[in-house]
């Protein structure tokens, strides 16, 4: 998804002398690296400093430039935030933060690399779009979007390098601000965002295999939030699963069990998601996965397809 | 285009503009109960040569900027835009009132207000990315940045100004209005390893020069005086209330409007200031 993500900008940058990217110390991956020597000057790396890192993008922005903000996902939003919010979100420019390994990616470098709680903090504040691409088709798809949106601050929420392609025979294409979806199915209906969204496929064969009619959506736009399309899955299916690589608080499963009883739908909702705690856990991103509970063998467990 | 930047200045005119400023903020005093009045008598000089004197302008539209990164200063800011017609005499009345568009902090997309601040240590970053952003498109727009001293107690500040130093970035012309009070203290009582401030930013690339504060023509020459080739740096010396003897380095002004009495005597005060 990362590569994905930097063929794309090179892509898009040498044709467009408005996009640049700013990075703080992170080694560029593939493409970008080629951007760096091909087009020195829209290359910044501030170094170990995140502040100066959206602050620039701002002023980039705020002068006509298309900033990108690159680098490790807590440090583009956590270590900057007050940044984030009053630079980006507050006087509302087009800068994308490129948060790389969202939710617990970086299995191995403990819980100082760990962004679970990204999706709230980043959903929480006013003007940001949050987009969470589950595959790199997808990413390739977004990138190209938040390289010519005028909107304002994007948050996006990639994975780090080597998932499948998910999303090549989807049902629909992507469209900011919708949901997609991939298959569509009568009985149970998964909704998922990011990377677990392979784990949203290994549930829904769990449900084929029992005889069910299984939808699957995207949700990688995850703000703006199509509140109608989920009302609307939450009256057409009889089951909706959340699996999402975020902390509790904040979470699409709450959102969607929120809009489920407002809407007075009778549909059934489980939703699973990282724990609320730090994990001193070290291992594969699968394992800490399974240490948060995230394991498609207890997912299908917990939903009775035993 | 208008090229006012010249070597030219008339320090006579500059003296009478900034007792109409300040005399211009006294009466808004009146309208609110709190205000920045102290903060922006501080800066009043500064703010005057970068808009009177530095700043190219075509009518109400320049390719150069002034961003006030201590966003408590902004009344400075509010009647100079008023005096040049950017922002209207209504908007003034309606400062911090429900209706107006014009807060005790600046706001981007107001015009002539070029970033939202108000929380410090934001300006030296955006700043640096607007320089910066002048360069990758081939303009040569001016980035004029006042700080307060008090934000160079930030980090980021000093991220801003250590890449600033980096990318060499001569567009950038910040002014550090040493009025020597933050919030708390003095910061030469507080915090006396802040002090001297100019090595601080020479030892991150920056060209820097010493100026007293509240001469606008000793400001001015020292922004025409420069080598160039790097951010230049004008640490100004001033004095936090300067024009109001009993506001002068009295930590209240910060926030509080004068009563009617004081108003009087203000005003009695500010019909010659010595620099």
């Amino acid at each position: 998804m990362r590569n994905k993500f930097a063929d794309v900008f090179y892509d898009l940058g040498k044709d467009d002398p408005k996009l640049c990217i700013v990075v703080a110390d992170i080694s560029p991956a593939g493409s970008i690296a080629k951007f760096r020597t091909d087009f020195p000057d829209r290359f910044v790396n501030t170094g170990v400093a995140e502040q100066i890192m959206i602050g620039m993008c701002a002023g980039l922005a705020q002068r006509g430039m298309r900033p990108f903000a690159y680098t490790i996902a807590t440090f583009t939003l956590y270590r900057p935030f007050e940044f984030v919010r009053d630079d980006l979100c507050y006087q509302n420019l087009p800068v994308t933060i490129v948060g790389i390994g969202g939710g617990v990616t970086y299995s191995t470098l403990g819980g100082t690399h760990h962004a679970q709680e990204d999706i709230a903090i980043a959903t929480a504040l006013p003007n940001m779009s949050v987009i969470a691409p589950c595959d790199p088709s997808e990413a390739e798809t977004v990138t190209r979007w938040c390289a010519t949106q005028t909107r304002g601050p994007v948050y996006l929420r990639l994975g780090k390098a080597g998932e499948p392609d998910l999303t090549l025979d989807a049902a629909e294409p992507w469209e900011f601000g919708k949901l997609r979806y991939l298959t569509k199915g009568d009985d149970v209906c998964i909704l998922s965002y990011g990377p677990i969204m392979k784990k949203a496929f290994e549930v829904a064969e769990r449900y084929r295999a029992a005889g069910q009619s299984v939808s699957l959506i995207s949700a990688a736009s995850v703000k703006p939030f199509d509140d109608e399309g989920a009302v609307a899955g939450l009256k057409r299916h009889k089951k909706m699963v959340v699996i999402e690589e975020t902390a509790p608080v904040g979470s699409l499963g709450l959102k969607i069990k929120a809009l489920a009883y407002e809407a007075g739908a009778t549909c059934d909702v489980s939703s699973f998601c990282l724990q609320d705690e730090f994990m001193h856990h070290y291992g594969n991103h699968d394992e800490l996965l399974a240490a948060h509970g995230l394991e498609t063998g207890a997912i299908a467990t917990a939903l009775g397809l035993d | 285009m208008s090229e006012t930047l010249s070597n030219v200045f008339d320090a006579g005119a500059a003296r009478r503009r900034c007792l109409t400023y300040r005399r211009r903020i006294l009466d808004i005093s009146q309208q609110v109960g709190a205000l920045h009045i102290a903060p922006a008598f501080s800066c009043t000089e500064i703010v005057d040569v970068v808009y009177n004197g530095l700043m190219r302008w075509d009518g109400e539209d320049t390719p150069d900027v002034i961003l006030m990164s201590k966003g408590h200063g902004c009344m400075i800011q509010y009647v100079i835009l008023e005096e040049k017609g950017i922002l209207l005499r209504e908007d003034l009345d309606l400062y911090c009132k429900p209706g107006g568009r014009l807060g005790a902090h600046p706001d981007y997309g107001v015009p002539g207000i070029s970033a939202s601040t108000g929380s410090l240590g934001h300006g030296m970053g955006l700043a640096t990315g607007m320089a910066y952003g002048e360069r990758l498109q081939d303009r040569d727009g001016q980035i004029y940045l006042v700080l307060s001293d008090g934000e160079c107690q930030e980090g980021s500040t000093w991220e801003g100004a250590m890449m600033a130093g980096n990318l060499a970035l001569e567009n950038l012309i910040a002014f550090v209005d040493l009025n020597d009070f933050s919030g708390l203290e003095r910061m030469s009582e507080g915090h006396p390893a802040f002090h001297p401030v100019i090595d601080k930013f020479l030892s991150f690339g920056w060209e820097g020069v010493e100026v007293n504060g509240h001469s606008a023509d000793e400001i001015h020459e020292a922004v025409m005086n420069r080598e160039g080739g790097k951010p230049l740096v004008v640490v100004s010396k001033t004095v936090k209330g300067k024009g109001v003897s009993y506001m002068e380095h009295v930590p209240i002004w910060h926030y509080r409007a004068p009563s009617p009495e004081e108003y009087k005597q203000a005003c009695d005060e500010l019909v010659e200031i010595s620099a």
